[in-house]
């Protein structure tokens, strides 16, 4: 193995990042040196977190410099870990405590209107990202972390499952494409991550490969807590297959990515997005008939806030629930316009109301004006007025 | 001579020198507890019969003028600061200083920046011996680290108005850059080749000192109209080839931030002065030209035009942001002591409702009144600010000066003073038990915004009244002081040696803070 290595981004427009190089030497003890803008504030701090880990990981000679933007501890602790496991074959892991506000579950049901992409490795992003009260955080590994530094990512963002307060936010992260993706199960399952994202799924043995691995795991670490599925249907023949996997154990949602999807068809996507209308409507049918969560692709235009006012629209429309974004400057525009318009919330009361009023006079036919209102549309009126109540510009 | 002597205990609990540079000073008293009294202003008494009948003031160049204007050792040079970044004057006179073998001089500026950083050469060769007026960048770095030879003194724009009416400010010498200037000294900051806004904060120095001299870049026929400054206040006139880069004078700021957290920050502001009662018609307010503050404008405008709001004023440094609040009846004034950026230029120059002000219609502690006072809303940036609600403007939490002082102190007389800040910057936090050095006493700020959440001062019953039914995550600083903690990790106190450097004064003239000096 070789007996230096990195981890870690480091340069004038970093932040909140650190560069952690490891040299193993054969005597002299730990060498530690910290080129640091808050050095005057945290070096000791810094100083004996990497003495700590290093000790952890039996390094008693090597020479360590770390070059830090202001990295957390966790992230300097991620660093370490991932440049040190460049030069040892390890099973350790250097885990710092899990804070209380990440151990919570979601509930199958819970609100997906929004889910916030976050590169896995890019640590900035992630420290503030909950106080934008995104349904959803997703600590991506796939597209948006380069293949030579998936193996960081990987340990990062378990860090940051355990240590960044996501507010309430649902804890998600994205693997890589099977069989990387079965890989970085092991070290995300163990901490507490509320939803799994699987990114090109096209059959329902996948799922089943996932779902075992993660079975696998919880057994072996003895974990109670469940863990949601969402995969993302990105070509024809996933969609094809997507009641079959919308159906599978634990997937509780079910979202299209629609860049990969027209890749495969060999076409343009376009605005109108006439050309995804099949694989959007189909997507939304497989998933209300299994009973889950039909999910939308990212809307990438991320100054445009009314196309994405108009594109969230037309997702309600056909029958979405929520999509995803890739910055936080969309949730609010995308919870409001999931949300119930007012036509609509005065409709339901409406609805509501002449049901109630019928139940009082223990009618058994409900009607509003000329119009008699069966069972379903008073279903679809609860749901409305619930809607309603968590807003859309709640935060 | 000592630069600074006989400390004490001043009544916000810092200890404060007595003795400064030589002169006898009072420690601050507490907030509206001390009045200056003593009007000892002296100016020169010049009678007309001594200038050009023709009013031809105009000498051959800066030097000459300096000369002419008597300069020698020991005297106090004041420049103004509308260039900001781009002025090119100050370094002109010391180096003529220098050039001249004069030592020891006080240099007064409104403000200084990093362009004066030659100035530092000219502070070790002892041209300039101390810098009066505000410090940052690489002057304040020099001076937190002790290298400067006399004390350094940290007024606000109003408090340095104060000084020379108080005649605790001598100015022998002021040198004013104007854009645009007639042969006898009529001169503004509109016209001309390189305007930069108003020149207002000079007027006191064009009045008070013994010598005015102006420079430009654009010689007019006179008369040059608008005369903020009056040439019969003019004793020269140089014209020059240039004199300030007007584009150096954004320095990047004047774009709405794209953080998202800093608009989360601004985006709060605003739903916190709606949610608090304070946007209604007919409304003052000011914000200014940082990121922050012109994405929080952004906001309060949409709510404006959602409500049918409109106010009746808006402080600036105006930028194009304000000037197209004004153009489409959101406001129907605007008061500018600072512009950024040519559609600004214009407005002032062209729109009658535009109107540029001095110190002291805004600040002025002397004045029978003041604008800021009068203001609804103001909201500003900090560099740090403590549980007490203690603000600090001008260093960072090691100690070094980094930042100018500007008008911050007197803002804080408004009617709800906001400081708009983020919970950390680089795993710093910016809620401290104790600031490190004390700008504003906490009794005058009202309310703390950062991403985090929203800290009301407990003093203000009638704002946490107002807004307890809001959906803002309002809380208690210490509880938000926890939780900034507990992310960053509590960061090492500061090394600071016991010798001062500078003072911090408040706007009544008392010594408010120490600054000292930064060790290594």
């Amino acid at each position: 193995m070789a007996k230096i290595s990195s981890a870690g981004n480091y340069g004038k427009e970093i932040r909140s990042d650190c560069k952690v190089t490891v040299e193993l030497t054969k005597s002299g003890g730990l060498k530690l040196e910290l080129v640091s803008k808050v050095k005057d504030y945290f070096e000791d701090q810094i100083i004996s977190l990497a003495k700590n880990e290093l000790k952890f990981f039996g390094i008693k000679n090597a020479k360590i410099l770390i070059e830090d933007r202001g990295a957390l501890d966790y992230i300097i602790a991620a660093r370490i870990e991932a440049a040190i496991k460049q030069l040892l074959e390890t099973k350790k892991e250097y885990l710092l405590p899990i804070i209380n506000d990440n151990t919570n579950q979601t509930m199958k049901k819970c609100h997906r209107r929004s889910r916030l992409y976050l590169p896995g490795n890019t640590p900035k992003l992630a420290i503030n990202a909950g106080i934008h009260k995104p349904d959803g955080i997703i600590l991506d590994l796939e597209d948006s972390v380069a293949p030579a530094k998936k193996k960081e990512a990987a340990i990062l963002v378990r860090n940051t499952l355990r240590s960044v307060n996501f507010y309430g936010a649902e804890r998600m992260v994205r693997i890589n494409q099977l069989p990387q993706g079965l890989i970085d199960l092991e070290n995300i399952v163990p901490h507490n991550v509320n939803l799994i994202l699987i990114p090109k799924c096209e059959t329902a043995e996948q799922i089943k490969e996932v779902n075992s691995k993660i079975a696998k795991i919880k057994k072996e670490k003895k974990l109670k807590y469940n863990i949601w599925l969402m995969p993302i249907i990105e070509s024809a023949l996933g969609v094809i297959n997507s009641y079959q996997i919308a159906c599978s154990e634990n997937v509780v949602a079910l979202a299209i990515g629609l860049e990969d999807y027209t890749a495969d068809l060999g076409i343009q996507r376009t605005t109108k997005g006439t050309e995804t209308f099949f694989a959007r409507s189909q997507i939304v049918n497989s998933a209300h008939a299994a009973k889950i969560q039909p999910i939308d692709s990212v809307f990438s235009d991320v100054s445009n806030m009314e196309a994405l006012k108009q594109n969230v629209l037309i997702s309600k429309s056909l029958g979405f629930a929520g999509m995803g974004c890739i910055h936080p400057r969309q949730i609010p525009i995308i919870h409001e316009n999931y949300a119930p318009n007012i036509n609509e919330i005065e409709k339901a009361q409406k609805i509501i109301n002449a049901y109630n009023e019928a139940k009082e006079k223990g009618l058994g036919v409900v009607s509003l004006g000329s119009k008699m209102i069966d069972a379903p549309v008073i279903k679809k009126a609860q749901q409305t007025l619930d809607m309603a109540k968590i807003g859309g510009n709640d935060r | 001579m000592k630069k600074a002597d006989k400390f004490v205990m001043n009544a916000a609990g810092r200890i404060v020198p007595t003795i400064i540079n030589g002169k006898k000073v009072t420690p601050f008293m507490g907030v509206n507890k001390y009045r200056p009294t003593h009007k000892g202003i002296a100016t020169r008494i010049p009678t007309c019969i001594d200038y050009p009948k023709d009013g031809n003031k105009i000498v051959e160049s800066l030097k000459e003028a300096l000369i002419k204007s008597g300069l020698k050792d020991g005297m106090t040079i004041s420049t103004h600061h509308h260039y900001r970044n781009g002025d090119y004057v100050a370094n002109m006179i010391f180096d003529i200083a220098a050039e001249l073998g004069i030592k020891d001089l006080r240099w007064f500026p409104s403000a200084a920046f990093p362009c004066h950083a030659p100035i530092i050469e000219h502070l070790k060769s002892g041209v300039v011996h101390h810098i009066e007026g505000s410090l940052n960048g690489p002057l304040g770095d020099f001076c937190s680290h002790g290298k400067m030879k006399g004390l350094g003194y940290l007024r606000s724009h109003g408090g340095r108005y104060r000084a020379i009416a108080d005649g605790e400010i001598h100015i022998d010498i002021a040198v004013i850059a104007a854009s645009a200037a007639d042969m006898t000294g009529n001169a503004n900051g509109v016209l001309g080749k390189h305007p930069f806004g108003p020149v207002s904060f000079s007027r006191t120095d064009a009045k008070n000192a013994d010598r005015t001299i102006i420079v430009t870049d654009s010689l007019i026929d006179f008369p040059c109209y608008p005369w903020e400054i009056m040439g019969n206040d003019v004793d020269f006139v140089v014209a020059l080839d240039e004199i300030g880069d007007p584009q150096k004078i954004v320095s990047g700021t004047t774009r709405i931030t794209k953080s998202p957290d800093r608009l989360l920050i601004a985006e709060y502001c605003a739903k916190f002065v709606e949610a608090a009662g304070i946007l209604k018609d007919g409304m003052n307010f000011q914000a200014g030209a940082g990121g922050t503050s012109l994405a929080f404008v952004h906001f309060i405008k949409e709510m404006m035009l959602e409500k049918g709001i409109k106010a009746r004023s808006v402080v600036g440094g105006s930028t194009k942001f304000l000037v197209d609040m004004m153009e489409e009846g959101l406001t129907d004034y605007i008061f500018d002591g600072q512009t950024f950026g040519l559609e600004a230029i214009s407005s002032l120059r062209d729109n009658p409702n535009h109107i540029p002000i001095g110190i002291f219609e805004i600040y002025d502690f002397h004045a029978k009144g003041n604008i800021a006072r009068m203001l609804d809303v103001i909201v500003l940036g900090s560099t740090e600010v403590d549980v007490n609600f203690n603000a600090n403007c001008v260093s960072h939490s090691d100690g070094r000066m980094l930042h100018g002082i500007g008008g911050f102190q007197n803002c804080m007389l408004a009617k709800c003073t906001i400081l708009a800040v983020p919970s950390f910057r680089d795993r710093i936090p910016v809620i401290k038990d104790e600031v490190t050095t004390l700008v504003a006493p906490g009794e005058l700020v009202d309310v703390i915004i950062t991403e985090r959440g929203i800290a009301i001062n407990p003093r203000r019953k009638d704002l946490i009244e107002a807004t307890k039914n809001s959906s803002l995550p309002i809380r208690d600083i210490k509880d938000l002081k926890k939780e900034i903690d507990q992310i960053c990790g509590i960061p090492a106190k500061p090394k600071l040696s016991d010798e001062a450097v500078a003072v911090v004064e408040w706007i009544d003239g008392t010594i408010l803070d120490t600054i000292r000096k930064v060790k290594k």
